[in-house]
């Protein structure tokens, strides 16, 4: 019997990769710790090595193929003292599929609602949202000399998550600066700078670590301006992933969103796609404030669309409608965006037309976008990837009993996380987690159906 | 793999051969040169500005006990030789100075008119916060001033974020980071060590040590009391400087300033101080004894020596006394405003909150 070689995930996030260059081929004795291909990610080039000795079988993915999924068997290998076996024939249509890189589903009923931000007829480029932030901070590095980006391995390593990819070589180290690992010194280095006149975006390789450095971005950062009576400001963008990503435990997984949207002096932003990522990172770089700028790791390798444009920059404070529909509201931001335009499509199989509202900025809350939507479809439920105590969702139904009261035909929900430190095991993960089908089941039960 | 090469382009001091690098190099020649050669109106005009502060600080304590002054206020007295000989050095407009809470003697150090000062103390729309800040948080970016921190020790990365613009922009500014002998003990504060070296920032770290953190006493709270020692682990030279002869920081800060301003990196100076009120204005007062607080008042006072030695010099001593007079009136022109200025407009409550519109 032949061990089947697959694809291997060479990150918790990893859902597809190229298979660059086999090391080996078909008949050569492998020995274990051989290497036996490179694979390459998004963020980054590994080497595939063998745990088990035999002879190379039939290779079933060429080398150069592009998204090749997780678990797909790439080769076939005789166990030791067999000969090389034939190739597996359910492998091959693996192998032959077509290859596209995860691009997020448009709608089969309905058309994605046009960003009104963004002029009609313009030309579409399909980018990740890795490189529409990227690409941000870029187009603004280039613009603005006063631009730098400062952080935990954003130079040579090209960052951690691969979003300052190449701004090394463009900007070179005075503007993309390594730090130590030391977020408490270089936040408050990032806010001191700001204060000196600079625009410094500080990355944490995540927002978990930012903990350490909290007390720069509220106590410096937040409240400079005002402790000033407006002299001193603090033009800053604290920027990197935010909320859940994959199998790495509770300390490794949380939405901070909450906790930053609370605090005056604090702009908050937590874009979905590579469009509004782009162009409001672009904004937030702008901005005479602080800025927190959450994204999502799971999110960074996701395919969008992207106006272009020579300089797309969107407005601070402002929700976008995703999915314009008249019996129900889903109010949600960053990736429970993508869940609940997920959940409007099932929805839509059952007669239930949901509208979808991205938030795209917390703090400034649009209210007035919510309490529209509400009015026109007298429905509301909030989807956050986060706790459902005291959360942006708790501050929306807030919004909707205070000011759009006389428009509810039913009580507001929210779909949280659970209510738990986020658990290891897959299972417990899952569970702890919103996903599109707990954003359908609240949707009809508002919906009384 | 091999070690990446450095990335800055600043050189780094890890690129400096251990045999150049001399802690003491800037003790030793302190020590060889300890005193500033003042002429009589610099010392004159020292006087003048350490009796500033120690009549403004007196009348501050004054106004608390009558209720205008809320809140913590934290009195500068008998630290006044470590604000004025240090900035005295400073290139007016150039460098930065951030601080701690314990900030109007620094302020009225920069010549910022004692009026807006006390006015911000007693809550007023005529403060230089507009009443926002309070006694902790006052600013004056004109002079370069950039506060004024509430959060012990958070200041000292600010400060070498300023630094780090001074080098971006390459403008031959420093930064002068002042923290307390409390807010050496925050780990933040080595943090921003370890990042001022290994960039080689044009900060100078200024420890005010007068020997007390609130009310615990350095050797309770200090494995190394000795806090000009404290950079060495990151390669940052040291110096312990008499803080309570105004002409001792003078001297010191020279040194210190021109081995920033060579690109040489920064430089930790420790100023050995006293205060002789409480930390804040409530404070009980039982962690040291009177007898302690009496014995630097009448041996070691920075005020009274600099006094002294221009007497000795020969000016006038009714110069001396008409100076003193014009000070108390200033400062009691100071107090009046600031009793008397209108409390900011209730609509001020949601300005400044952001500086943009959204």
């Amino acid at each position: 019997m032949g061990i089947e070689l697959k694809m291997p995930a060479l990150s918790p996030t990893m859902e597809e990769g190229t298979l660059a260059k086999w090391l080996v081929k078909e008949g050569d004795t492998v020995k274990s710790g051989d290497i036996l291909a490179e694979i390459e990610t998004d963020k980054a080039t590994m080497e595939f090595e063998s745990i088990d000795e035999g002879v190379m079988g039939k290779i079933l993915v060429p080398e150069g193929t592009e998204g090749v999924k997780v678990g797909t068997v790439i080769a076939v290998m005789s166990g030791e003292g067999e000969t090389a076996p034939a190739a597996t024939p359910a492998a091959e249509p693996q192998a032959a599929e077509p290859v596209n890189p995860v691009t997020v589903k448009p709608s089969a009923q309905k058309p994605r609602a046009a960003d009104p931000a963004i002029p009609a007829g313009i030309n579409m480029a399909t980018v990740t949202v890795r490189e529409a932030l990227r690409d941000a901070m870029a187009e603004e590095m280039r613009r603005d000399a006063r631009v730098f980006v400062m952080g935990e391995e954003v130079a040579q390593y090209q960052g951690a998550y691969k979003v300052t990819q190449g701004l090394l070589d463009e900007f070179g180290p005075k503007r993309v600066i390594d730090t130590p690992i030391t977020e408490y010194g270089f936040a408050g280095i990032g806010a001191g700078a700001a204060m000196g006149g600079l625009r410094p975006i500080v990355e944490f390789m995540t927002f978990n670590f930012a903990m350490q450095a909290i007390d720069h971005v509220i106590n410096s950062a937040a409240k400079t301006n005002y402790m000033s009576g407006g002299q001193m400001r603090c033009p800053i963008v604290f920027r990197g992933p935010n909320g859940a990503a994959s199998r790495v435990g509770a300390q490794h997984s949380q939405n901070f969103a909450p906790w930053y949207a609370s605090v005056p002096g604090l702009i908050v932003i937590a874009p979905y796609d590579a469009a509004d990522a782009k162009g409001l990172l672009k904004a937030a770089i702008r901005s005479e404030d602080p800025v927190v700028f959450l994204e999502n790791e799971l999110v960074y390798g996701r395919s969008f669309e992207l106006p272009e444009l020579d300089d797309h920059v969107l407005p601070i404070g402002k929700a976008r409608i995703m999915r314009e529909g008249q019996d129900v509201t889903i109010v949600s931001y960053s990736i429970g965006v993508g869940m609940s335009l997920e959940a409007a499509e099932t929805l839509a199989g059952e007669g239930i037309d949901a509208e979808v509202l991205d938030l795209r900025t917390l703090r400034p809350l649009d209210r007035e976008a919510v309490l529209t939507s509400l009015a026109k479809t007298n429905r509301l439920v909030i989807a956050e990837e986060g706790w459902p105590t005291c959360g942006i969702a708790s501050e929306v139904m807030a919004i909707c009993m205070e000011d759009g009261f006389d428009h509810l035909d039913a009580p507001v929900l929210r779909v949280c996380d659970e209510d738990v430190p986020l658990p290891y095991a897959a299972n417990l993960e899952k569970l702890a987690l919103i996903d599109p089908s707990r954003i359908a089941a609240a949707v009809r039960k508002v919906c009384y159906r | 793999m091999a070690k990446p090469a450095i990335t800055r382009k600043t050189p780094t001091k890890g690129a400096v051969s251990d045999d150049t690098f001399a802690l003491r190099s800037l003790q030793d020649a302190h020590l060889a040169n300890p005193r500033y050669v003042a002429s009589d109106d610099e010392l004159l005009a020292f006087y003048q500005q350490m009796l500033l502060i120690r009549r403004f600080e007196e009348k501050a304590g004054q106004l608390y006990g009558l209720g205008l002054i809320g809140g913590f206020c934290h009195l500068y007295i008998g630290q006044e030789a470590v604000a004025v000989g240090l900035q005295s050095a400073l290139k007016p407009g150039h460098d930065s100075v951030i601080t701690g809470y314990r900030d109007h003697g620094h302020m009225l150090a920069y010549g910022i008119d004692p009026k807006v000062i006390m006015a911000e103390l007693t809550g007023r729309g005529a403060g230089i916060s507009k009443g926002k800040g309070g006694s902790m948080h006052m600013f004056s970016t004109v002079h370069k001033f950039y506060g004024g921190h509430g959060i012990v020790g958070a200041q000292v990365p600010l400060g070498a974020g300023l630094a780090f613009a001074h080098q971006y922009r390459e403008d031959g500014g420093l930064c002068l980071a002042y923290f307390g002998d409390g807010a050496a003990n925050q780990g933040q504060v080595y943090e921003a060590f370890n990042m001022a070296a290994l960039w080689n920032l044009p900060i100078v770290f200024v420890v005010e040590n007068n020997g007390y953190a609130m009310g615990t006493a350095v050797t309770r709270g200090s494995a190394e009391t000795h806090f000009y020692r404290r950079g060495t682990a990151f390669r940052i030279p040291g110096m312990h400087v008499n803080g309570m002869d105004v002409l001792e920081v003078r001297a010191a800060a020279e040194l210190a300033f021109a081995h920033v301003r060579e690109g040489k990196g920064p430089v930790l100076m420790e100023l050995q101080t006293y205060r002789y009120r409480g930390h804040s204005m409530s404070d009980p007062a039982k962690y040291r004894t009177r007898e302690e607080v009496q014995e630097m008042r009448e041996k070691h006072d920075p005020i009274d020596a600099a006094k002294a030695e221009l007497l000795k010099r020969g000016v006038a001593e009714e110069k001396l006394k008409e100076l003193e007079k014009q000070i108390r009136s200033k400062v009691g022109e100071a107090a009046d405003f600031a009793e008397n200025s209108p409390e900011p407009e209730a609509p001020e409550l949601y300005t400044d909150i952001l500086v943009e519109s959204y």
